[in-house]
């Protein structure tokens, strides 16, 4: 029966472009809505009464495609929702500058793009069978495209647009050929269910190796990420916090999916994906503090994020491999919480940068300063974001990287010499990362919001509506929760474990631990109330003063001219990993004869390695043969019917000889 | 319990034994021992000045500074009884307590938007963010030592009998002692006596703070000083003799601590600005060393 209700929403929600555009964010809500509550529903009942649920969905080339539902697609399907719905509440009151810009029709093709990249990952999760699986894919590549060029005046946006377009493409490519190859050398069916005969009878290092470049495209592996710090700056701030909240987990679920089949030979994936995510968290987050623009440097964070689920990931797959349970457990149980965290406050930094950059138009943050008088709420939920996705205590990300944590301490002693080596490296890496997330957060929040104005595009900056303000508030309250009361999400985290390994059990020995750690954290919150207390009392009976910050005795330049920057505040990291991020400083030096020093410019700019390496050089090889290629594209229609006749004379030749 | 009033009573003394001894050594007249208590005293009694330029974040940040590490205290185990607080794996709760602290001071100097206090403040986001893989990795070593880990479990099962386990120590000791010489900003990563802003790390963070906000970071800095002083205390402390000599030990041990933090600031010589990540990041190799010797001892490495 709700399948039925199902369809009839997402064949609705054509009816966007009949339309005006002040109703269709509403409309949109209200079909979001009905999308939420059936697909929710059915991911509640696989979490509690049925193992696998199916469903008759559509027929394609007269087979039945059914959607299948099990414990790892509901999890998947919740947080999909959840994002999704932030992301339409909060674009009603982002898209509002656009209105006069935009007409109809164009305003009802973003939402219904914006519905259909739900509608998408959506089924993406749910469909097993490989063709529908491929198609469902790129029309979420497609639709994403969409949303990425909405600023489809600036070319920049475009030429952005088409290299994520093209990107997707060449992992569609290789999901293509991993689907082909298992297919042709089993003849199992056409499928993911398909693919445990070919892992049980074959190495499956090879195919896991096609669909981890072709979902790895997606999620953003270092050295696959080159789309990513492109395409979520283009896009307008509620795409990029879905994009980079849930689209790019997608990825991650391809190659949870994949996984799930496989049984044997774990031991080289596990290690692969581990050292792969090792790279994309410290490359990642290394790259993110020399980034100027905001969105640029939420973007790379996303890979740093990516490569922490990877290590989780990695880890439980090699805990599979050695037989080791707690790792195993602990490894998926982190990473796959962190899919959900990390899904929460990389969209709520999206959404407050995105309310930033509505109110400053600039995504610079050398431009801005002290917006925390101006947009306290803002600037508080972008605190949070940041607190939460440097993996600190009482928030959400504290738990996932906690689990992987205690996973990998706890296996030290069982494990052999290789896996300790592995685990050292595992868990001074994640330390690393870490660190250097708390040392970019620090300094983009510092930026942003505290000091003064660094030009006059702070000046007259107001809060956003509210209805800017209400998606922050919902995400704020669940990362608070699983900061807090981390006991709840442990039941159902072990559902979704339950795919990879059978010790679920060893997850809810973890809730001892977690009431532990909310009673450190109410402790902790506590204190911190009983000191402030204390202040007030003491600052009531003291005078309590303004003056200026001190500047060292020089009083003549206002603080905004000799306060830090993002690059000064960056630079002694820079130094240390010069050869890493690529830094470039262009400025004129001082002329020995010049007594009193004229204003003069300096600029900063840093570029990708792998970028430049892997994407920018082949390309510019390639243009450079395709250019030479280019003599016969004449313009003369004479030049082109002489090549179809020398054409059609070459085809006659080779039928005669029996060649063709 | 007793580890808490302990590291209470040894943190009101320690910086005042530190200066005492590099008075002395420096030939100078000695001050008081108490004159530390004194100076947050007469804090307390003062009144507080705000720079119009900051926020709430700097009103907000000393009190969370303050508290993250007054929590960190309670996980301190002392001669085989647990902290207050002990869970398995809580010393990864500790090492990110202290960093939220130490967020809400970085930014709260930014807060300030002086030239100055950026500068400290990045500085210290930079060593606080090097020095963190050397305690992860000793706590790792430890870990694969004794096959425990929260803090408690990991001095309690620590026995050391052979000649190998006694490098984990000594070489535990020293990444210990610096690891606290690094997050207090003492030599030689940071001179807490200079007097030029330029080079300052910690000190420059904090000018702008004063009245009641200062007194709270004074007292910080006391306390994360006698929360290393009592973990590395803990390795020489054993849960079989009695209460007393446990007390004796451990006091014995601050005292030393608070020597040493005193002679090696009176002799050495602050490194070179540029100098120090590399110099921090040898701790972490240090500390990989005591890894190794833990896979010695475990046999997991097997020596001809």
């Amino acid at each position: 029966m709700t399948i039925i209700f199902f369809q009839i929403i997402i064949t609705s929600t054509i009816l966007l472009f009949l339309l005006p555009k002040r109703h269709q964010n509403n409309i949109s809500i209200f079909l979001q809505a009905g999308i939420i509550v059936i697909t929710s529903f059915w991911a509640i009942q696989t979490f509690t009464i049925v193992d696998i649920l199916e469903l008759p969905f559509i027929y394609l080339l007269g087979n039945s495609i059914p959607l299948k539902i099990d414990k790892l697609s509901a999890f998947f399907i919740l947080v999909i929702n959840f994002t999704s719905l932030t992301g339409l509440i909060f674009a009603k009151g982002y898209l509002k500058p656009y209105f006069p810009k935009k007409n109809d029709t164009e305003i009802a093709f973003h939402y219904f793009n914006f519905l259909w990249l739900h509608i998408s990952m959506l089924l993406v999760v749910m469909i097993r069978d490989g063709l529908a699986f491929l198609i469902v894919w790129e029309i979420m590549s497609l639709v994403s495209f969409v949303l990425v060029i909405f600023e489809s005046e600036k070319k920049e946006t475009v030429n952005i647009g088409l290299k994520y377009l093209i990107q997707m493409h060449i992992g569609v490519v290789f999901l293509m050929i991993a689907f082909i190859v298992a297919y042709t050398t089993t003849a199992a069916e056409f499928s993911f269910d398909g693919l445990s005969v070919y892992f049980a009878s074959n190495n499956p290092f090879p195919l896991f190796l096609l669909f981890f470049i072709g979902f790895g495209i997606k999620a953003g592996f270092i050295p696959l990420h080159s789309w990513l710090p492109h395409a979520h700056p283009a896009a307008p701030s509620h795409v990029s916090g879905v994009m980079s909240g849930v689209m790019i987990k997608m990825g991650i679920y391809g190659i949870l999916r994949v996984l799930s089949y496989i049984h044997n030979d774990l031991f080289d994936i596990g290690l692969f994906i581990l050292i792969i995510s090792l790279i994309s968290g410290l490359i990642g987050v290394s790259l993110a503090i020399v980034q100027h623009d905001v969105k640029k440097l939420l973007a790379y964070h996303s890979i740093e994020n990516i490569g922490i689920i990877g290590i989780g990931i990695g880890l439980g797959v090699i805990g599979l491999s050695q037989n080791m349970p707690v790792l195993a457990v602990l490894g998926f149980g982190g990473g796959i919480l962190h899919i959900l965290n990390h899904s929460l406050f990389k969209s709520l930094l999206f959404y407050t940068a995105g309310s930033v950059y509505k109110q400053t138009h600039t995504r610079n943050i050398e431009q801005l300063g002290g917006l925390i008088k101006k947009m306290p709420k803002t600037a508080l939920f972008f605190l949070l974001g940041a607190l939460a996705i440097s993996g600190l205590p009482p928030f959400n990300g504290f738990i996932s990287e906690f689990l992987i944590y205690s996973g990998m301490f706890r296996s030290l002693q069982t494990a052999n010499l290789l896996i300790d080596i592995i685990l050292l490296f595992s868990f001074s890496g994640l330390a690393i990362i870490g660190g250097l997330a708390i040392f970019c957060f620090t300094k983009v929040f510092s930026i942003i919001f505290l000091g003064t104005g660094r030009s006059n595009r702070t000046q007259n900056v107001t809060e956003v509506e509210s209805v800017m303000i209400l998606p922050n508030f919902m995400i704020g309250f669940l990362i608070l929760l699983i900061g807090m009361v981390s006991f709840l999400i442990v039941q159902p985290l072990m559902n979704v474990v339950s795919i990879f390994t059978e010790n679920t059990s060893l997850l809810s020995e973890m809730i001892p631990v977690f009431n532990n750690i909310s009673l450190s954290s109410g402790i902790f919150i506590s204190i911190i109330g009983i000191i402030w207390l204390l202040r007030d009392w003491q600052q009531k009976r003291h005078q309590v003063t303004e003056n200026d910050t001190w500047g060292c005795g020089y009083t003549a330049a206002n603080p905004a001219l000799h306060q830090y920057t993002a690059t000064s505040y960056a630079d002694n990291f820079v130094q240390i990993s010069s050869k890493l991020v690529n830094v470039k400083k262009e400025y004129d030096n001082f002329d020995v004869s010049e007594i009193f020093p004229q204003e003069r410019s300096f600029e900063t700019h840093s570029s990708d390695v792998f970028e430049d390496n892997l994407v920018s050089k082949p390309a510019k090889i390639i243009f450079h043969f395709l250019e030479k290629i280019a003599v016969f594209q004449t313009g003369r229609i004479q030049d082109y019917l002489l090549y179809a006749l020398v054409f059609i004379i070459i085809i006659g030749i080779l039928t005669y000889f029996n060649l063709i | 319990m007793i580890s808490l009033l302990l590291i209470l009573i040894s943190a009101l003394f320690f910086v005042g034994i530190v200066t005492k001894l590099k008075a002395k050594i420096a030939a100078r007249k000695m001050p008081s021992i108490f004159q530390p208590l004194y100076d947050v005293i007469r804090l307390f009694k003062k009144g507080t000045v705000y720079s119009p330029v900051t926020s709430i974040i700097f009103k907000v940040a000393p009190i969370l500074y303050f508290s993250s590490i007054l929590s960190a205290v309670f996980f301190i185990p002392f001669a085989g009884e647990a902290g207050l607080l002990s869970f398995y794996g809580d010393f990864v709760f500790f090492a990110y307590l202290l960093a939220i602290g130490k967020f809400l001071m970085i930014i709260a100097a930014m807060d300030t938007g002086s030239g100055f206090e950026g500068m400290g403040a990045n500085r210290e986001a930079l060593y606080s963010m090097l020095v963190e893989p050397a305690f992860f990795i000793l706590a790792g070593s430890v870990a694969l030592f004794t096959n425990n880990i929260s803090f408690n479990e990991l001095f309690a099962n620590l026995h050391i009998s052979t000649n190998l386990s006694y490098t984990i120590g000594i070489a535990s000791i020293y990444v210990l002692f610096y690891i606290a010489m690094v997050e207090n900003s003492r030599m030689p990563v940071d001179d807490p006596k200079t007097h030029l802003e330029l080079t300052m790390v910690h000190e420059v963070m904090v000018l702008d703070n004063s009245g009641f906000d200062l007194a709270l970071i004074h007292i910080a800095t006391w306390l994360k000083f006698a929360i290393y002083g009592s973990l590395i205390s803990n390795f020489f402390i054993k849960s079989d003799w009695n209460i007393y000599e446990q007390i004796a030990i451990y006091l014995g041990v601050q005292f030393i601590f608070a020597c040493l933090v005193g002679i090696v600031e009176a002799f050495k010589a602050r490194n070179k600005m540029n100098k120090n990540p590399q110099w921090i990041i040898v701790l972490s190799a240090i500390a990989v060393v005591t890894f190794l010797t833990a896979l010695i001892i475990t046999q997991k490495i097997t020596l001809h």
